[in-house]
């Protein structure tokens, strides 16, 4: 029988390795987005299991506005992504260190 | 409470929202107006501030939007604060013929976002108001466009601050599911005396995710490179209103969700609170740059207006709303006359660059100076008395060693504000600099004014409407 522990387990593995991906990645800024959503789909399956849990809806309603809110956040981040390449011709990670100190 | 009264305390929230909206079809329809378009717009910041002062007080949608004295009192601010940044980055962008006329627009939806945040009454607002507030900054720091600084500004603070958005609703979501519902005044039965494992480690990710946005250490490292890089005038706006309005929200969601287990969420603010103080005071002291320099201090001071907050009483609170108010005054004026100055067309940004400034533009140097000593803490400057605030109410809570460690970071401080004073008025001037654009020139003289003459008769009204405001958070006296 899958519980509320397994679901939990997976959005904390979920939101991990999401973390992970923007801190330990050197190579390429698209894949930090992709961590980016992950952490907010790992957000939004503990928040429907615990809606389920406690058969209140409100969980689910807030994962509606996460869902909203990481469509707006993707495409800001593809726009500023844009004037970035358009400055420098690459979206690799390490060569956004103009500014150090 | 029936739908039109809810909606009547959202008055100040839908005079942006619609603000916004026309402003965005006007502009799309004759994007050549952007001065009339700015205007509009600080029509709108000023209306809804006007209607956030006199509108009616109470809880509305469920008791997701709270209209209480600490929501007037920062409205108020944010919504000022946000109408002066209006005309000093307009003018900015178009010298540099850029004539975007989303300014304007991206200012009233930050403006809304931060409306939200300091209304919010659970966790579904806040993090709306959060995201609605940061999208738009995101935009605002890689706004000027053909820089290769703001655009890497822009993207450093969108990774950070999305990060920082991550930590905070997987917090929000472990408290919702521990503590059964995402109303904070539900919440705080739920918690009362004692919060469980699973609560505890939501909240711990909720105030992580909110000292990223107010830069507290140890989550301050996007703050000296996103300032350093973005355009000046949008500094001067990140670095006041958004973190008031941060400011208020992390004191609603620890008052009234977590009021009740005070003892747990305090060690942890003290901690955020030092740990600021020392990295501003200390990483400060290897700064040429200007615009970092300002980072490292902001750092440095939102830790005592975190300090302030770490007290959990009533004083702490009102601490913390005048520190905010006064700091917000010093930050923007200081950098609205940094965005004044260039020579030879080139912005003037490090340290160097500012020898001599006395005899060549003796207004805006008397103002950075003025900005200089308030920020330092030195009496009679407004810096002084807001610090004397934090002080007081840290040591009536027996926090009486970290405020003497506060004391010390704020010594060690002194050193670079200083030793910009020092190069200010007596180092040689290297060159003549650019006549300054007057609203950069008066907005700084202005706010120079207000740090020190006119801030001993203000202080007389702002210590009463944030005694009312920290009083509506409903911790101890």
């Amino acid at each position: 029988m899958i519980g509320l522990p397994h679901y939990l387990a997976v959005a904390a593995i979920l939101f991990t390795i999401g973390v992970f991906g923007i801190f330990v990645n050197r190579k390429n800024i698209i894949v930090i987005l992709m961590s980016i959503e992950l952490i907010l789909l790992g957000v939004n399956i503990n928040l429907v299991a615990f809606s389920v849990y406690l058969h209140n809806v409100v969980g689910q309603i807030f994962a509606m506005f996460v869902l909203t809110v990481a469509a707006a956040e993707a495409a800001v981040g593809l726009a500023i992504l844009v004037t970035f390449f358009r400055n420098r011709g690459d979206i690799s990670v390490d060569d956004a260190s103009m500014m150090k100190g | 409470m029936n739908f039109s009264g809810d909606l009547n305390l959202a008055f100040p929230e839908l005079i942006l929202a619609g603000a916004a909206l026309v402003l965005l079809v006007w502009g799309a329809f004759s994007p050549k107006s952007t001065a009339a378009l700015g205007a509009a717009a600080v029509v709108a910041l000023l209306g809804a501030a006007v209607a956030a002062a006199t509108g009616p007080l109470g809880r509305a949608f469920g008791g997701g939007l709270i209209a209480d004295q600490a929501a007037v009192f920062a409205k108020v601010a944010i919504f000022v604060a946000c109408a002066v940044a209006i005309p000093l980055g307009q003018r900015w962008f178009e010298r540099r013929g850029v004539n975007n006329f989303e300014y304007p627009i991206l200012i009233v939806l930050a403006a809304l976002g931060m409306s939200v945040m300091a209304s919010a009454g659970d966790l579904i607002s806040l993090y709306i108001g959060v995201e609605l507030h940061s999208l738009a900054l995101y935009v605002m720091a890689a706004m000027y466009r053909d820089d290769a600084k703001a655009s890497e500004a822009g993207l450093k603070y969108f990774v950070l601050g999305s990060l920082s958005s991550g930590l905070l609703l997987y917090g929000a979501s472990l408290i919702y599911g521990f503590a059964g519902s995402t109303v904070f005044s539900d919440i705080a039965v739920a918690v009362q005396g004692q919060a469980n494992t699973g609560v505890l480690f939501g909240l711990v990710f909720l105030i992580c995710g909110l000292a990223f946005k107010v830069s507290a250490a140890p989550f301050h490292m996007w703050t000296p490179d996103v300032y350093e890089g973005a355009p000046t005038p949008v500094v001067a706006f990140f670095a006041a209103a958004p973190k008031l309005a941060a400011m208020v929200v992390f004191a609603r969601a620890l008052a009234e969700g977590f009021g009740g287990a005070v003892g747990q969420w305090q060690q942890v603010l003290i901690a955020i609170a030092l740990i600021s103080v020392a990295v501003g005071a200390f990483a400060g002291l290897a700064q040429k740059n200007l615009k970092r320099l300002w980072a490292y201090s902001s750092i440095a001071n939102i830790g005592y207006a975190v300090l302030g907050l770490a007290a959990g009483d009533q004083q702490g609170v009102q601490a913390m709303l005048v520190f905010m108010v006064l700091y917000m005054v010093d930050v923007t004026g200081f950098f609205a006359c940094l965005s004044a100055l260039s020579r030879d067309g080139r912005s003037m940004e490090s340290l160097d660059d500012m020898a001599g400034l006395i005899k060549e533009r003796p207004g805006i140097a008397l103002a950075m100076t003025a900005f200089s000593l308030s920020a330092l803490g030195l009496p009679p400057f407004s810096g002084f008395w807001a610090k004397y605030y934090v002080f007081k109410a840290a040591i009536g809570a027996g926090l009486g060693p970290a405020a003497v460690i506060g004391l010390i970071g704020s010594v060690v401080a002194a050193f670079y504000y200083l030793r910009l004073i020092k190069v200010m008025w007596f180092d040689a001037a290297p060159g003549v600099t650019d006549a300054p654009p007057a609203e950069a020139k008066w907005t700084g003289i202005v706010l120079a004014l207000f740090s020190f003459p006119v801030v001993l008769v203000a202080l007389t009204w702002i210590d009463p409407l944030a005694r009312a405001a920290a009083v509506a958070f409903g911790l101890k006296a």
